[in-house]
């Protein structure tokens, strides 16, 4: 990994992915590996809760949920769980995946901390299955987190225990949602929970309260504690404090994840600036950008000069997501890109509820077919109707009548595609086929 | 089985919501779909069963709650209501989406209507007429699996049909206990699946089916066989096992297609086993008896009914004036008429008190019929239940799901006194062990007695957790307790190769020891109840009184009695081998397969000098008969039956018997008539009207508590003093698809219709708040406690034999139904695997099994749920009656060792 020259300072948790030998526990202690959690295990659990209530750290898995206000509602059990998920299995989007494999032991201890300040008797690690050079370094750091005295029994002499366990999925992006994620933990289908109980910090493994927090949110905390949450709160604008990574991809010359300021960034700046994205590939223009992954709704190029900010982007319509911005130049198809998504949620959907196990397939075969060529006009009214029928009214945020927000996702992709460029949908169908490069033999 | 389905009474509504615009009541908590069904407003469903958790998968049941943002869609069958709530059913944004979800699921379901069995009772195809969309908009592929494919003997799988709607998967997990299907992939390759070589084997497989609302499980017997249209149907009651399920029991052409289950709450809530559910096959086996038989020299020759009964009657007769003796083995499959008119002919007219229902394989009647009774639902509510005898599911399988969902539930907690270890033992607070012939010594222990030396003891854990949970005091002590107040005990014989003593003796120290605990008979033949309660066992006459108490009653109305009380099967059977019994009557009964000594049932019906077999199908014993009388069967007559709890429901006819086949009690008033004692009854009403008038028992079932007998949960005798109520039964269509669907398409059903049963007569009615239990009782108290013999020394080379019964066994009602015959397993001899491989065998390899009365060789099967010492066989099993070797009646214990041969 090279070091990311885009980086605008500070860097959180970025700071040392880039290096050689990030992933040792020699390097890590080096740079000052593990003196947050010494700091915290000084401190009440309860005054490291409020640091990072101080903090206003919002979740970066996807809902963007404030991790204060999220610990704060931790049932007061006798038994807890953390959870650190880790599954992060949503096209272009890699962030987690740097962190673990290149900042293990900052994973680690944030973990440890996050267990301290919320009272879990056990946490766990659950990881895409695929990352295997991330189990790999991770179960490693963890072994000498171990010897280390970071983790397990009397944590540096503290009198706080703690066991971390890493657990690898088995290859579904549903896992990644957080109640289907306890269910594939406790050993069951990743199937979703029904909601209510609408919160694992009520009911979550095995039946206790349990805190499930995003690898990139919980890798935040080492910072956050070492150097107090005004700090973080200092950096960023508004609820959008701190940094955040995004997973630059597409059509421009440097894809890549960037650790940048919240708000103080715009996606122009994302994409243009020579130490970020360095500009759309061949000097073309954006025709479209997803802003926070697959299921955000897509933006033109109108949206350029939005802050990287989430309230920002929720205003606009769309939403920060997963932290994943795609890009898409003028030579992009619309539809090839909208079916390509879709084919991805009628792969993943569970299966459970109809509307989503049905409609993704449905959805995917009729752009399949525009996009082939054998599309008709009316296909256009079935698209969008079939997509309400989904998520009814096809507002944003979403309505949701199925169990997880996977269902209402679908939608996203293809009515962005169809607003933005029905022209291009039509064109399929009068034409036959696809007018753009790359076109697959009809 | 949840409680998501109440009670139907509206007292306990005590909050109000808004349903489309209209203010009504609702019980807290409840979920919006059944608050809204009791309220007239039908929302439409697919995954959502009154009986099982809600998942909220299919998404039909969508409707719209006003929130602090407006209205919004929200799954009826997962949200509940609360007081105020606003829901619309029917407003255009609901329309809109229960269209979506119908054409969803269309979208990839196969065009199969026409050659589906489903087509016709189908909950997709009704709901789709009524809320989907005319035309599918869908022009691509639909998605193809081989169909159907076979995950059990019983059940067919057709992955295309299915609409995942988990209700399959939920039953086999949640309510059977048998986790053996489930889904496998994701998204709309999601399919209902075994695991890699375990079929679905399922004593409740059929349950699946039933609930299934689309055509995707079917049962093998039924495929193909009928469409709901050309379907009849009645309402009527298994009486395969003792539980009484109820259901509705369906023809085509006059012969029998299918038995579905009728939710009742009280009973089966809506479930079968499939032995009740498939074992109508056996009426057209082709053993089915169809007219008399009469024997000539070495072989039957079949006989008009004057001829055969004059035999019968004329063997009568000749015993009567020589003094000789009659006896009457059986009766506990027959209908309660046709047992009252047994018990009439048989102590009134022949004046013989040797008669037993049962066959030295259950526990004195005194015992069953005089104990403070429970019903299912007290038990399943019960503080605590004690479980002294057979494992539930092999022999009462429908009250094991209740006893289950009651105990999964924590509604109840349950102690076991048994010899080996149950399908509620994973549930149970406490499991108490005892080897063969230490059942006593383990109670005493329990109770903190004396009696105990040289027993092999539970843990003095198991023991203080036991008693806890009975809510007995620390160590046992009798006083301090709380007597058995709230405790229900479960009884029967859990080995056949103990003797009915030992446990009528724990019975009774139980019930000195817990005065107020109630007691459920685990009895298993069908209607073993009802012909106890006709005074089928000996120094017993109906309704639950006693030969001595009603003398003066019954000996007036009757014109006679038997002097003194008779021998019970073990006394009729030992007499009959020695030549003391000159005619022996079978009333459906087969010594052969069911009395414990095969040996010495073998001598009785060689040595008897009379022998009449009145029965349905070819029993092994009615090859020694002398006479067989061919009766009409269950579904053939109509009748009534009584269940384990002594509840009274109504068994109807619905085709017509073979031949000349006729009922039982028919038989008896011809025999009576003929030996010129004629009892009179020309029908049904009169037997009816006759027990009403004699016996406290049935006294008060009138015409409204027959309505009530008929149309709802059955009523248990003796009745309360309350007045009878009808309570309306919530029935949904798509609890049961098929029943609904039947009902109200079928062609018009006339043969033996439930609901025109005995309240049509006119005979002097007894207003049933008049009746008082107490006087139903009658004169019946158990007082002569048994003492079994007790056991001799343990050997530590040998191993102690436990003899229990299999659902599937080599019964007529496994045998002779195609569907069931092979799923019943052959003979084997189950060991701890240490005893196999202390012999250097491995399981399944066979084995000598050694005992005084010989050697026998069988396959011996490792089992490591079988205690140290204990050795496990199955009785009647299938393929070999050497098991009946090693064991006998009596005998307190039975020993024996294995060798390798
Ligand atoms: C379909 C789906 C997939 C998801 N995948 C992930 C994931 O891979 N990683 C993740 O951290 N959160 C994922 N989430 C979000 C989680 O449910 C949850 O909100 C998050 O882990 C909470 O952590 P945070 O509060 O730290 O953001 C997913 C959500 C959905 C609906
Ligand atoms: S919305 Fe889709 S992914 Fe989520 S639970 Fe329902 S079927 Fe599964
Ligand atoms: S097989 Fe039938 S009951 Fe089972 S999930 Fe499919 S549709 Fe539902
Ligand atoms: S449990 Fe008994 S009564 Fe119920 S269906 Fe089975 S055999 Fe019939
Ligand atoms: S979601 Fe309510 S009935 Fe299926």
């Amino acid at each position: 990994m090279s070091e990311p020259t885009g980086s605008t300072p500070p860097a959180i948790v970025t700071s040392r992915t880039w290096r050689q030998g990030s992933w040792e526990l020699g390097r890590y202690l080096q740079s000052g590996g593990y003196e947050g959690l010494r700091k915290a295990l000084a401190m009440t659990p309860e005054a490291v809760q409020a640091e990072v209530v101080t903090s206003n750290l919002l979740g970066r898995g996807g809902a963007g949920f404030e991790a204060g206000r999220k610990w704060s509602m931790l049932a007061q059990k006798p038994v807890r769980y953390l959870v650190v998920n880790g599954d992060e299995s949503e096209p272009a989007t890699f962030k987690d995946h740097m962190l673990i494999e290149g900042d293990p032991h900052q994973l680690i201890e944030g973990t440890v901390i996050a267990a301290y300040a919320t009272g879990a008797s056990l946490a766990f690690i659950y990881i895409r299955g695929e990352f295997a050079l991330g189990i790999e370094r991770l179960e490693a750091a963890l072994e000498d987190a171990y010897r280390h005295g970071a983790v397990g029994p009397n944590i540096f002499g503290s009198g706080f225990s703690l066991d971390v366990v890493v657990h690898p999925g088995a290859g579904a992006y549903i896992c990644g949602e957080e109640t289907a994620l306890l269910e594939s933990l406790e050993g069951k289908r990743g199937f979703p929970r029904i909601k209510p109980p609408y919160f694992p910090a009520a009911v979550g493994l095995y039946g206790a309260p349990t805190v499930v927090n995003n690898v990139e949110t919980v890798s935040n905390l080492p910072w956050i504690v070492t150097h107090g949450g005004a700090a973080f709160a200092a950096l960023g604008q508004g609820r959008s404090t701190g940094t955040r990574i995004f997973a630059l991809s597409g059509h421009v010359n440097r894809p890549g994840n960037y650790e940048i300021e919240m708000v103080k960034t715009t996606f122009r700046d994302l994409i243009e600036s020579p130490r970020l994205g360095g500009g759309v590939r061949d000097g073309r223009q954006v025709k479209a950008f997803i802003p926070g992954g697959v299921s955000a709704p897509w933006f033109g190029p109108e949206h350029l000069d939005l802050p990287l900010g989430q309230d920002e982007v929720g205003k606009a319509g769309s939403m920060l997501g997963s932290g994943a911005v795609t890009v898409m130049d003028d030579t992009t198809c619309a539809v090839r890109a909208a079916w390509r998504i879709t084919k991805f949620f009628w792969r993943e959907s569970c299966g459970q509820c109809t509307p989503c196990r049905e409609g993704s397939g449905w959805l995917e075969k009729v752009m399949r077919r525009i996009e082939l060529g054998q599309g008709r006009e009316e296909d256009l009214d079935l698209l969008i109707d079939a997509c309400d029928n989904i998520s009814p009214g096809l507002r944003w945020p979403p309505a949701q009548t199925t169990i997880c927000v996977l269902g209402p996702s679908i939608p996203s992709s293809i009515t962005s595609a169809i607003h933005r460029f029905r022209d291009e949908f039509l064109l399929h169908v009068k034409e036959g086929g696809c007018p753009f490069p790359g076109a697959l033999p009809r | 089985m949840t409680d998501a389905r109440q009670p139907s009474s509206v007292e306990n509504e005590e909050i109000t919501i808004q349903l489309n615009g209209v203010e009504v009541g609702a019980r807290p908590g409840e979920l919006i779909i059944a608050a809204a069904e009791r309220a007239g407003v039908y929302i439409p469903r697919f995954c959502y069963h009154p009986r099982m958790r809600s998942v909220g998968m299919c998404r039909m049941c969508l409707v719209e709650v006003k929130g602090p943002r407006g209205f919004a869609l929200t799954p009826a069958c997962f949200a509940s209501v609360a007081p105020g709530m606003e829901i619309l059913t029917d407003s255009p944004g609901v329309a809109k989406a229960q269209d979506g979800v119908l054409e969803f699921l269309l979208l990839n379901h196969p065009l199969d209507c026409p050659v589906c069995d489903k087509g016709g009772e189908c909950p997709l195809q009704d709901q789709t007429m009524t809320y989907g969309p005319g035309e599918s908009r869908f022009v691509e592929e639909k998605r193809h699996w081989p169909k159907p494919i076979s995950i059990s003997p019983l059940v067919d799988l057709d992955r295309e049909r299915c609409i995942q709607c988990d209700r399959c998967t939920r039953f086999a997990s949640e309510i059977a206990g048998d986790p053996l299907i489930n889904f496998f992939g994701r998204g709309d390759h999601i399919e209902v699946a075994t695991f890699p070589d375990r079929p679905f084997a399922s004593y409740f497989s059929g349950n699946t089916v039933q609930i299934c609302p689309v055509g995707a499980l079917t049962a093998s017997p039924y495929r193909f066989k009928a469409r709901p249209w050309d379907l009849e149907q009645v309402e009527s009651t298994c009486t395969t096992c003792g539980v009484g399920c109820r259901m509705a029991v369906q023809s085509s052409s006059g012969r029998l297609v299918r038995n579905l289950g009728i939710d009742v709450d009280s009973v089966n809530q809506g479930w079968l086993c499939d032995k009740g559910r498939f074992s109508f096959q056996a009426i057209e086996s082709p053993s089915r008896r169809r007219g008399p038989l009469v024997r000539k020299g070495e072989s039957f020759g079949e006989a008009s009914w004057q001829e055969a009964l004059r035999g019968v009657a004329g063997a009568c007769s000749r015993a009567a004036s020589s003094g000789g003796r009659i006896a009457v083995l059986g009766g506990a499959h027959l209908a309660n008429e046709d047992a009252y008119a047994w018990a009439r002919f048989a102590k009134g007219v022949l004046q013989t008190d040797w008669v037993d229902a049962q066959l030295a394989d259950g526990l004195p009647a005194e015992l069953i019929q005089g104990l403070p009774r429970a019903t299912i639902d007290e038990a399943c509510s019960a503080k605590a239940i004690l479980l002294v005898g057979p494992d539930p599911r092999e022999e009462l399988p429908v009250l094991f799901l209740r006893l289950r969902s009651a105990l999964t539930s924590g509604r109840t907690r349950l102690v076991e006194l048994t010899p080996q270890s149950t399908s509620l033992s994973s549930l149970a607070a406490s499991s108490l062990r005892y080897l063969p012939g230490e059942m006593q010594s383990v109670l005493r222990s329990l109770l903190g007695t004396r009696g105990t030396a040289g027993a092999e003891l539970p843990s003095a854990k198991a023991l203080e957790a036991a008693r806890v949970t009975l809510g007995m005091a620390p160590g046992g002590a009798v006083a301090g307790g709380d007597g058995g107040e709230g405790v229900v005990v479960l009884f029967g014989r859990a080995s056949l190769a103990e003797p009915a003593d030992a446990t009528a003796e724990v019975v009774g120290m139980i019930a000195d020891s817990m005065p107020a605990a109630r007691f459920l008979h685990l009895g298993r033949r069908g209607n073993l109840q009802g012909a106890l309660d006709a005074g089928l066992a000996p120094g017993m006459l109906p309704g639950r009184v006693s030969l001595a108490a009603g003398r003066e009653r019954y000996g007036s109305a009757w014109e006679g009695l038997p002097p003194e009380k008779g021998e019970d099967a073990r006394g009729i059977v030992a007499a009959a081998a020695s030549g003391r019994v000159d005619v022996l009557f079978l009333l459906g009964a087969d010594p052969l397969s069911d009395f414990p000594d095969r040996a010495l049932a073998k001598a009785a019906l060689e040595r008897a000098r009379f022998v009449v077999s009145i029965e349905t199908i070819r029993s092994p014993s009615s090859d020694h008969a002398d006479v067989v009388l061919a009766a009409s069967g269950w579904a053939e007559r109509p009748g009534t039956t009584t269940n384990i709890e002594g509840r009274v429901s109504v068994v109807a006819q619905k085709v017509v018997p073979p031949g000349t086949a006729r009922p039982d009690w028919m038989i008896a008033e011809e025999l009576s008539a003929l030996l010129d004692r004629p009892m009179g009854f020309q029908t049904l009403e009169d037997i009816r009207d006759e027990m009403r008038r004699l016996s406290p028992l049935h006294r008060g079932l009138g015409r409204e508590a027959f309505a009530a007998l008929a149309a709802g949960d059955g009523l248990v005798l003796p009745l309360a003093a309350a007045p009878v109520t009808l309570r309306p039964r919530l029935v949904d269509p798509m609890s049961v698809p098929g029943v609904g669907s039947v009902d109200s398409q079928g062609s018009p059903s006339l043969a033996g219709n439930a609901r025109a049963g005995w309240d049509l007569d006119s005979g002097e009615e007894e207003d049933a708040s008049q009746v008082k239990p107490d006087t139903a009782l009658g004169d019946f108290s158990w007082t002569d406690r048994p003492v079994a013999d007790s056991a001799p020394p343990r050997d530590g080379y040998s191993l102690r034999l436990v003899v229990s019964r299999r659902l599937y066994d080599a019964g007529m009602a496994v045998a002779e139904s195609p569907a069931l015959a092979g799923l019943a397993e052959a003979v084997s001899i189950r060991v701890h695997p240490s005893e196999i491989e202390g012999l250097g065998l491995h399981s399944g390899d066979p084995v000598a099994v050694v005992c005084p009365q010989g050697r026998v060789t069988m396959k011996a099967l490792s089992d490591a749920s079988v205690s140290k010492g204990v050795a496990l066989v199955q009785f009647n099993a299938v393929g070999s009656s050497e098991e009946r070797v090693l064991f006998g009646v009596g005998r307190p214990v039975h020993e024996i060792r294995l060798e390798s041969r």
